[in-house]
């Protein structure tokens, strides 16, 4: 572990990795928090594999991966949005599809690609310890958006949340409230891409907030709780990967999972408890 | 005496899902100061007629007007309560913000609700008598709770007709009673419309019962006769148009 702090000392690579690690934190438990209550996990896995085939098209026409991962997220998270709501029916057929689409078609551009072939397994599985200081930039504003978005729209994406009809009966836009709420995630999924990789986003994005609504008694709480709770699960799978040469993502979501089982066992017997106790 | 005044006008509705006629041409006037319950079987179309005065769905023939106008220009003055069975008891809402709900549409587009929504929402938990439980957590509530809170919800908007979609399922007698004797208050000054599958019990507190199954037949409740029931659960429904005294 000293071998981690002289590191995270002398070098920038750690330092960003930190720092993207904190950032990731702040964006998986806040939309985190909006997937779990509103179950649209299997729709956020969809935009986030989709992503791929935006990153291999930028990439092969030489443009920089991530902007091409926004521009792809956001126009899955669209696409998807408005099929959930008007063909509920096929919603996961279609997600499915897209899902698979968007995976071939990135790995096509990525194989055709001439020159040094990129290593497709760091969009894949991420490579926190190798993302570009500017990057780091990128990201804070997509935070600092995410976080704005919230803070303006938080009570109408509660009320579409926990009750889509009566928003509705509001007369507020439930459309592009929920179409909005999807460009966030978009963009929280691009964020986590980079410290988790493509296939891995599902878990930061559902086990912080998962794990934090066994405590917590709001959704602002269980904000709260799931971003200090993802900053513990990146900055300790650093950690625990760097000197046995592990890959710092899957550490990462192994720990999560591992927290998430731990607390779901110690509610479950403190409830237990209690229901007895109360007898 | 009430000046007699349309709040609900349906004339000759249709309504289908996936092609199959689940509602046939309906016909119902609801007059201010009505206390209207709607009964019918499980899958008779109670819930559907409820979401058309709602404006949530729209009828494949006829017309249907709420205080003279389409349902969705007159949803401002309509409150709704829905079968809370619907919500999802593991999201974390404490009461307050879910009667909070019903003010979204009259507060600002950003940022949180003014003061003035939470006074109207203690307002309207007062008058559910649900003011202790604001704290509580939605999900953590009794069956009979939670249908309060959400006829607070449906209240804060100050709404002139009140829609309530089996306010009583999963709910003991005690607490059902207690209910009706709330919405029997309520109606001093709100219509109300209540879908049941259960007439028995709302019977004493309505002042007219229509049946639906498919088809729909309306009647004062001193009219109300065994006939009448039987026929709208399972007799030929057909039967009961020529009883509609609308």
């Amino acid at each position: 572990m000293l071998e981690f702090f002289a590191v995270l000392r002398d070098h920038t690579f750690m330092q960003n990795a930190v720092v993207i690690g904190l950032l990731a934190s702040v964006a998986c438990g806040v939309m985190g928090t909006y997937v779990v209550v509103r179950r649209i996990v299997f729709i956020s896995g969809g935009i986030s594999h989709t992503v791929l085939g935006g990153m291999g098209i930028a990439y092969y026409y030489g443009f920089n991966p991530l902007h091409g991962a926004v521009v792809t997220a956001l126009f899955a998270a669209i696409v998807i949005g408005l099929i959930s709501l008007r063909y509920h029916q096929y919603e996961d057929t279609i997600i499915g599809a897209l899902w698979a689409v968007g995976m071939a078609v990135g790995i096509l551009f990525i194989y055709k690609t001439p020159g040094y072939n990129v290593d497709l397994m760091s969009y894949l599985f991420g490579n926190i310890l190798m993302v570009k200081t500017e990057s780091i930039r990128v990201l804070g504003y997509l935070d600092g958006l995410i976080i704005l978005s919230v803070l303006l729209f938080h009570k109408r994406f509660m009320a579409v949340c926990f009750d889509e009809e009566y928003s509705k009966l509001q007369g507020i836009g439930v459309v592009s409230t929920y179409l909005l709420l999807l460009c966030l995630v978009a963009l929280t999924v691009v964020i986590l891409i980079q410290v988790v990789g493509i296939v891995m986003v599902i878990a930061l994005l559902t086990l912080p907030a998962a794990t934090a609504r066994l405590y917590a008694r709001s959704l602002v709480q269980m904000m709260i709780i799931a971003s200090i709770l993802g900053a513990v699960f990146t900055s300790s799978g650093l950690i625990v990967s760097y000197e046995p040469n592990l890959p710092a993502g899957a550490t990462i979501v192994v720990i999560a999972g591992l927290a998430y089982l731990l607390a779901t066992a110690v509610k479950g017997l403190s409830t237990r408890f209690h229901g007895r106790g109360n007898k | 005496m009430r000046q007699e005044k349309s709040v609900v006008q349906i004339n000759h509705v249709d309504f289908s899902y996936d092609g199959a006629l689940c509602l046939e041409d309906i016909v119902l006037s609801v007059q201010e100061g009505d206390f209207l319950g709607v009964v019918g079987p499980n899958g008779s179309g109670k819930t559907t007629l409820l979401k058309i005065i709602l404006g949530l769905i729209h009828p494949l023939r006829g017309k249907v007007e709420v205080f003279g106008e389409t349902p969705e220009r007159a949803r401002h003055l309509i409150g709704y309560v829905p079968q809370h069975a619907d919500l999802d008891a593991s999201f974390p809402i404490s009461v307050m913000d879910v009667v909070l709900i019903g003010r979204l549409g009259k507060s600002p587009l950003f940022g949180r609700y003014r003061k003035g929504d939470r006074q109207s929402a203690e307002e309207a938990m007062q008058e559910a008598e649900v003011h202790d439980l604001r704290n509580r957590r939605f999900g953590t509530l009794s069956g009979g709770q939670k249908q309060r809170v959400l006829m607070a919800r449906a209240l804060v908007g100050r709404p002139e007709l009140l829609l309530l979609d089996e306010p009583t399922a999963s709910i003991d007698g005690r607490v059902e009673q207690d209910i009706y004797e709330l919405l029997k208050r309520l109606n001093e000054s709100v219509t109300i419309i209540l879908v049941s599958h259960d007439l028995g019990f709302i019977s004493t507190y309505v002042n007219r019962v229509a049946c639906v199954n498919r088809r729909l037949a309306c009647s004062h409740t001193e009219h109300i006769t065994g006939d009448v029931i039987e026929a709208c659960y399972s007799g030929p429904v057909h039967m009961l148009k020529h009883k509609c005294e609308l």
